[in-house]
């Protein structure tokens, strides 16, 4: 099987990294998890700060690589041309791997203080901010490539034809880069930082993302199921305008308790109580489209993750989201192992997911057929479960430990101090690291099922042609 | 959906929701920025604060612990700990680490001075005066 457009093939080297990162982060978060359990394991060389870092950091590289192969990859099909420039594609790919893997290298050579000093955080003090840690030349690295990738995507989608796929898809990544804008915006008022660094980060995860998620998952389901174009891309826009309207206000459920004014409490429970909305139709709008068909994709790995996203991302960003916007709710379990529970199953549910989707439905055609052979696609589905499945566990783990820690920390009458709390939340930290080696074997798993090959057939007899003379 | 419910409707409706969600949140974002002064006491952001903060930052303090419930899960809470702990502590406790206690949670030694010390206790103390609408429930963060 050919590809419909020969520019889609840079994508190939993106999904690639995207997977050699993703192993990254997860070795990076079984540290911490022993950590948790272990305090002083790999102390000092590396502490637990560096090892987060690299995880979350990790983790945002990885999706922002699997984002961009998507957008190389469908981007061509959906405007029925070329790319642009394939070329570009190409030399941004190998800057931001190595500006990522630089990064990466000095947080864990370089002590912290150092690295800042070295990279000009004196001049322009952007550093030591959840997930925004990133040195400033990477994060004008970051600004560069965005804005290049989005010239390159931008200029394809002008010359050609404008679906609702490929302009949410635009959409969410200009959104994308602006709200990074806000990363280099640190005012030394701790409630102004606060206020504004959401921008970034919720922003992106519960706002513009979402339409990012929406316009990949879009695709593949009209790939594989066959289902009108029209009804598809209306169901996108039902879902995007739900993501947006609630969640843009829902940024609010973070303005709580730091030192913003009470009426976020209003503002932020009731449009985030609402956020759960556009995944419970983005879950109703996977299995419609599947239950449509229209043919039988013989990329059966490729459906189930397609479904998985939808399932996944409604439990993790609306369930485990929900569990907790509420002030009355938040007030006790903010800032505890509850939120780092529903960090979890969000970000595996809603990005990870639809990042393998895209992969597992374009990685074939990539190399040359339209489906991978009958025992790849079993191993990766293995995969799929083992993962799936574990991630869920971790999640539970999380959870308990979350109650545990609100009830002993904060609510009984003689609360105990946090590091007496963590010390009887062991079991439960135990329990998450055990789903987080099972999620890694997954992951293996994973990375084998790129590599498995049918077992050759014996050959029938009546098969055997008699040599013709 | 049914065929009365065209794509164009569905994509003006996606604009229209946007602009207007997003204009209601640039208002309430003005409101706030204007309500800020009371809230925050920015008039006591001194030059010692201001230093703390980047101590703060450029240490990575927030790879571990929280600060308004904001961070890593993984140390305590740090928001109200000057109310918790007072400035004695937090001074003698920064350099005291590592503890190196076989099996405990390790936090680096950053060999501060007492300038330094002094200037992340400024920020601490400015930070447990911000009006969190009591947050944390109680003094354990």
């Amino acid at each position: 099987m050919q590809l419909q457009y020969q520019s889609q093939a840079v994508a190939k080297p993106y999904f690639i990294a995207a997977i050699g990162l993703f192993v990254g982060q997860i070795l990076f978060g079984l540290i911490m998890g022993l950590q948790y359990v272990i305090g002083d394991f790999l102390f000092p060389a590396i502490p637990f700060n560096i090892a987060r870092m690299v995880h979350t950091n990790l983790l945002i590289v990885w999706l922002l690589f699997g984002f961009m192969g998507a957008a190389y990859y469908l981007v061509p099909e959906e405007t029925e041309t070329e790319l642009h420039s394939p070329l570009l594609a190409h030399v941004l790919f190998w800057v931001f791997l190595v500006a990522g893997a630089l990064t990466i290298v000095g947080y864990l050579t370089v002590p912290y203080a150092s690295l800042a000093e070295m990279t000009g955080n004196g001049i322009l003090a952007t550093m030591g901010r959840e997930f925004l840690e990133q040195p400033l030349p990477t994060k004008l690295g970051i600004v560069v490539v965005a804005l290049a990738f989005l010239y390159n995507i931008g200029m394809t989608i002008l010359k050609g034809r404008k679906t609702a796929i490929s302009m949410i898809l635009l959409t969410g990544l200009v959104g994308l880069a602006v709200f990074f804008l806000f990363a280099f915006y640190n005012p030394s008022n701790l409630v102004k930082d606060k206020y504004f660094w959401w921008w970034v980060v919720h922003l992106w995860v519960e706002g513009v993302w979402e339409l990012i998620l929406g316009a990949i998952l879009g695709f593949v389901l009209l790939k594989i199921t066959g289902v009108d174009r029209e009804v598809i891309e209306k169901w996108l826009y039902a879902i995007i305008t739900l993501a947006l309207v609630t969640g843009i206000i829902g940024t609010g459920h973070h303005y709580y308790w730091i030192g913003a004014p009470g009426y976020w409490q209003w503002w932020g429970g009731i449009f985030s109580a609402m956020e759960p909305l556009p995944f419970f139709a983005l879950t109703v709008f996977c299995f419609n489209m599947v239950n449509r068909r229209r043919r039988e994709h013989p990329n059966k790995a490729a459906t189930l993750w397609a479904l998985g996203t939808g399932v996944m991302a409604f439990l993790g960003a609306g369930v485990w989201g929900f569990l907790h916007t509420l002030a009355p709710v938040n007030y006790y379990t903010h800032g505890t192992q509850i939120t780092a529970a529903h960090g979890h199953l969000a970000f595996y549910g809603a990005y990870v997911m639809v990042v393998l989707t895209i992969i597992s439905y374009a990685m074939p055609i990539l190399r040359g057929r339209e489906a991978n052979p009958e025992r790849a696609q079993v191993l990766e589905m293995w995969s799929f479960w083992l993962m799936t499945v574990s991630m869920v566990f971790i999640t539970l783990f999380l959870t308990a430990s979350g109650i545990l820690q609100v009830w002993l920390q904060r609510i009984v009458p003689n609360a105990q101090p946090f590091m007496a709390v963590q010390d009887q939340l062991a079991l439960f930290y135990w329990l998450r690291w055990i789903s987080g080696v099972v999620f890694f074997i997954g992951l293996m798993l994973y990375l084998y099922s790129f590599f498995a090959q049918d077992k050759p057939q014996s050959v029938e007899a009546g098969e055997v042609q008699p040599a013709t003379a | 959906m049914s065929a009365t419910f065209t794509k164009s409707m569905a994509r003006n409706i996606f604009y229209g929701g946007t602009v207007f969600t997003a204009l209601l949140f640039l208002a309430l974002t003005f409101h706030t920025t204007w309500r800020l002064p009371q809230r925050d006491h920015r008039e006591n952001l001194t030059p010692e604060v201001i230093h703390g903060k980047h101590l703060w930052e450029t240490r990575n303090c927030v790879g571990c612990h929280t600060i308004l419930g904001e961070g890593a899960y993984f140390a305590p809470e740090l928001g109200n700990v000057y109310k918790r702990r007072g400035p004695d502590f937090i001074k003698f406790w920064i350099k005291a680490q590592p503890t190196g206690t076989p099996g405990r949670r390790q936090m680096p030694q950053f060999h501060f001075t007492d300038q330094q010390l002094d200037d992340i206790v400024a920020f601490l103390k400015w930070t447990s005066e911000i009006n969190t609408e009591n947050w944390p429930p109680n003094i354990e963060g």
